[in-house]
């Protein structure tokens, strides 16, 4: 393998609900911000799109950020397949040798990466929170990736000077996208591929729906949250959350234990969020958790350990027993709600 | 069917604190836990052996500690225990520990494979993928559960984002599995008191037939440049009232903000 | 390597003690409150200890067992009795008085028609001593059995019956000679489904109020021959040593219910603040936690020395006796001060204090109150 055979950066596009998901646009923005740090190097940012869509979404792609579009085009394409995904994916980089490959950490780019990674025999950084050239020599294509470990308490930055390309997935909600400009110019590349040889062993029968409505904690603008100790409580929180108009949250304490399901939880290891109002219920604020959710606008804590770490990142806390002072803000925003004038 | 559940012990990381002083993590008397999607994992495999009869091998790789978490898992119903220990494995990246497994499992006879989605200390979510990769199999990724198993085939229902899918894949394949998928079982008082008579077989380098420079520490294309912890800036009123006190205060405080419609 | 005393657990306990910890943490503890106000017996409890084979921890598996030792069954009430002490003493009681004396001294067709579905939890076991005018004085048995062919006929009743109502098989003890005093009372191993066997009155308690304790009634209950455990005449020997055996297990109870409570104390005055500091700041707390904490470890050790040295096949009685007397009297002291250290919230239902006082009572009283554990002691070093 020659190094220097490797450029730019390609950052692979995945498509839902028939637009571009915000996921992989804001890796377009991050690797336009990369390659404009650092000029010497020439790289372009190339977006790689597999299946049978639209023009326009391939425009979208330009006009978020790429220099050049790499569309992998087949109709018998209706549906994501990890085999037949990397498969195109290894033609393009045995062919292309892209230097740097951006996925996002989406549960579909957590699917394909480790299998693209694994078969061209490179190394692979796992929902990266940073990216960085080497900050010591200015010439350098070498990424630095900072990700974070142990349930966020530490973080590690990461780099493989042996193998190329440099693989890694991004964490969506992370990286800025660019704003979309209609007149930026773009290459199209459009690939019509073959894939009757590929051989796919697993196929999607049934696309259910949540039985739930589907819980996008991200989206609120108040989350009330609980810890651990709020046990098999946690209708007390969606009584007041739905008083107040809020989402239900959880710590990954909560979530491991099953007092709630997984969607609710907010952390390094769960979602970021960024609310108007967070009110963290009886949560200590491990560094995991805070992670998720330390950059929501105002941060309202209510705890039974005074020392609690939950205090040191909240604009107000108040030392108490979350379940004892929730069903009291149901009433109070209740008797407000009913008063007579 | 012949089960292999792949499983990691790691350091419980809710248990996790910074050391307010040194902005350093204390690892010491960090209890370890089994990975808690690969506890579901194991949850599952152990319905399948209670439905079909399977035989469930666990197989874990990790420093000679890891025997604990296999008598453990002796205790819940294994029929079999691995632990892949050498140092020359240890320090692995995702990519060299899936070339380890799978160089272990090539050795084995398997109907289908179950890993955890990702393990709490690392949360790359790679291993399972990597290591099917390397075997060249199918592989299933976040299973919320196991609807239907035949000789040939397995349907699972798998958890995205906002939806489920229902997914067949032919066998053999790798399922990673999510924690929410099934509550892990009780060990019980007569699987440690057998536990403790099962062999747990030690596996090491001398024992696979695997390329040196693609394992371990030396043979991982990821290096770690360097690490550090986050620091947390301290900016709060922290109050002690009553409850209906703290309850007013806080409806207050929605009020100014203007969350309460009016 | 040094070789005298050790104060380690296994390996093999010590998994156990973090099965039993889980299971009371996550299945015991939640319910435990509920089932003290509403004296309900926790059915689903016992279930799901079955289902990890809790109910026959110290038997072999050949009798439905789990091939535990006894100490891993002390260290099971122990955890049990931290969080609960109610779900502590149905499994002391079903153990050692209900199983243990059919393993101990039943034939081996006894052992595979009764000891085998209690062992597997299928069925729960009690015990039957006590009289109205037979407690600390058991020998004044009143409870008559009277051959009859192929069968006892037996006459009586019995009261204070941990598990009554509950439990399928009963270890009971009726004179089958009067003439001969403690020499002419026998055991019998009884099933509830006999004609003639009736529960009577259910007693409402102090504490430990989700257990049922009941009275027996037997009139004319017909017993088969091949039911007398032991020989005859043996029969007050095999109560005696049940209950040595038994002891260990309340002692177990005694102290899970007095660790239980401490850590109680333990986690409210880390929170409560008075004055500006943490009750824990103060140096009354400290000492006064020091203190427990040192007595609940001196009761332990002479917990785990009892069971260890029946699972030795040494003789434990005075040291059985020793560690019920001095557990339970760490219990009563330590769940009364715990309240002390909650102040008035302690004095509530809010807080479980309140509730692990009343359960620690009954420890100084059942399967020999401290004072028979001391005619026990000294009977021993005074001989």
């Amino acid at each position: 393998m020659n190094i220097a055979d490797y450029k730019d950066i390609y950052v692979f596009c995945e498509v839902k609900d028939g637009k571009i998901h915000d996921s992989s646009l804001e890796l377009l923005g991050e690797a336009s911000r990369l390659v404009n740090n650092r000029p010497s190097l020439g790289y372009k940012v190339v977006g790689l799109i597999i299946g049978n869509y639209d023009e326009h979404l391939i425009d979208d792609i330009g006009y978020f950020g790429a220099d050049k579009v790499i569309y992998l085009k087949n109709e018998g394409i209706n549906h994501y397949s990890t085999e037949i995904f990397t498969s195109l994916f290894m033609d393009v980089i045995n062919n292309d040798k892209p230097d740097i490959i951006l996925v996002p950490a989406t549960v579909l780019g957590r699917d394909l990466a480790p299998r693209v990674a694994a078969r061209c025999d490179t190394g692979l950084t796992a929902d990266a929170t940073k990216l960085d050239f080497d900050p010591e020599n200015l010439e350098s294509p070498l990424l630095y990736v900072t990700r974070p470990a142990f349930g966020g308490n530490l973080f590690g930055t990461i780099i493989n000077e042996t193998k190329r390309p440099q693989m890694t997935t991004i964490r969506p909600g992370v990286m800025e996208k660019l704003k979309k400009h209609t007149g930026r110019q773009f290459i199209k590349d459009i690939r019509n591929v073959d894939i009757s040889t590929i051989k796919d062993s697993v196929k999607v029968l049934e696309v259910l729906q949540k039985d739930h409505m589907a819980v996008d904690i991200t989206k609120a603008d108040i989350i009330v949250s609980g810890g651990r100790g709020i046990g098999d409580n946690f209708h007390i929180l969606e009584e007041c959350a739905k008083m107040m108009g809020a989402e239900v949250g959880a710590s990954r304490g909560a979530v491991d234990k099953g007092y709630i399901k997984k969607d609710h939880q907010v952390g390094q290891t769960g979602k970021t969020v960024r609310p108007k109002v967070y009110i963290a219920c009886g949560i200590s604020g491990a560094v995991q958790h805070l992670a998720g959710m330390e950059k929501s606008d105002y941060i309202i804590a209510i705890n039974k350990d005074p020392e609690a770490a939950i205090f040191g990142v909240a604009n107000i806390g108040f030392v108490g027993d979350a379940l004892e002072i929730l069903p009291l803000i149901t009433e109070e925003i209740k008797r407000y709600r009913e008063r007579p004038f | 069917m012949n089960i292999l559940v792949l499983l990691k012990q790691v350091p419980d990381t809710t248990e996790m604190q910074i050391d307010k002083e040194t902005g350093t993590l204390i690892r010491a008397g960090v209890p370890t836990i089994t990975n808690p999607d690969d506890l579901a994992g194991m949850e599952m495999a152990l319905r399948l052996k209670d439905s079909y009869g399977a035989n469930v091998t666990c197989i874990t790789m990790g420093p000679p500690q890891a025997r604990n978490m296999l008598r453990e898992l002796y205790s819940m119903g294994a029929d079999n225990c691995v632990l892949l220990s050498d140092m020359k494995f240890s320090g692995a990246d995702t990519w060299a520990t899936s070339n380890t497994l799978a160089a272990y499992i090539k050795t084995v006879d398997y109907d289908l494979i179950i890993a955890g989605r990702q393990a709490i200390d690392g949360d790359t979510a790679q291993v399972g993928p990597q290591t099917a990769e390397k075997l060249n199999l199918p592989q299933v990724t976040y299973v919320d559960d196991i609807i239907d198993i035949s000789k040939e085939r397995i349907i699972v229902k798998k958890a995205l984002e906002n939806n489920y899918e229902i997914i067949e894949s032919s066998l053999p394949c790798v399922i990673t599995t999510l924690s929410t998928a099934a509550k892990p079982r009780y060990m019980t008082v007569k699987g440690i008191s057998d536990a403790f008579t099962k062999e747990i077989k030690q596996v090491s380098f001398d024992d696979l037939e695997i390329d040196p420079t693609i394992i371990g520490l030396k043979g991982s294309p990821t290096k770690v440049k360097k690490t550090f912890t986050k620091e947390v800036h301290k900016n709060s009123d922290v109050l002690h009232l009553d409850g209906k006190t703290s309850a007013r205060k806080i409806v207050e405080t929605l009020l100014d903000l203007n969350f309460i419609g009016k | 390597m040094y070789k005298g005393i050790s104060f380690d657990l296994s390996e093999k306990q010590l998994l156990m003690q973090k099965l039993f910890r889980e299971f009371s943490q996550q299945e015991v503890m939640p319910i435990a409150a509920e089932i003290d106000e509403l004296e309900r017996f926790p059915v689903e409890t016992v279930e799901k200890m079955k289902t990890i084979g809790m109910l026959g921890i110290p038997f072999e598996s050949k009798y439905g067992g789990s091939d535990g030792d006894n100490l891993t069954y002390i260290l099971a009430v122990e955890e049990l009795s931290k969080v609960c002490g109610t779900t502590g003493v149905i499994l002391s009681a079903h153990t050692s008085l209900g199983a243990n004396p059919i393993y101990t001294y039943g034939t081996e067709e006894q052992k595979l028609k009764y000891l085998i579905p209690l062992a597997k939890g299928e069925k729960l076991g009690a015990f039957g001593l006590t009289e109205p005018n037979a407690g600390s004085d058991a020998a004044m048995q009143q409870t008559v059995a009277v051959k009859d062919g192929d069968f006892y006929r037996i006459n009586g009743s019995k009261i204070f019956i941990t598990n009554g109502g509950y439990a399928h098989t009963y270890i009971i003890f009726a004179m089958t000679d009067k003439s001969k005093g403690t020499r002419g009372i026998s055991a019998f191993i009884v099933d509830k489904d006999m004609d003639g066997f009736s529960i009577g009155k259910t007693e409402h308690k102090l504490g430990i109020k989700g257990s049922s304790t009941t009275e027996l009634i037997f009139k004319d209950m017909m017993v088969p021959k091949e039911n007398l455990l032991g020989p005859e005449g043996k029969g007050f020997a095999i109560a005696m040593s049940t209950l040595d055996g038994g002891r260990i297990g309340i002692a177990a109870q005694a102290l899970g219910i007095a660790q239980g409570s401490l850590d109680e104390a333990v986690s409210y005055v880390k929170e409560r603040k008075q004055f500006g500091r943490a009750l824990s700041a103060f140096q009354n707390t400290q000492f006064t936690i020091a203190e427990l904490q040192t007595k609940i470890d001196a009761a332990r050790l002479l917990v785990y020395r009892a069971a260890y040295l029946k699972d030795m096949n040494k003789n434990y009685s005075s040291e059985a006796a020793m560690a019920k007397l001095f557990a339970s009297e760490v219990a009563m002291e330590t769940t009364t001060k715990s309240i002390q250290l909650h102040g008035g919230y302690g004095y509530t239902r809010d807080y479980p204090v309140e509730r692990m006082f009343r359960d620690a009572k009954i420890t100084e009283i059942y399967e020999g109150t401290s004072e028979v554990q001391k005619m026990v002691i000294a009977s021993k070093i005074l001989r």
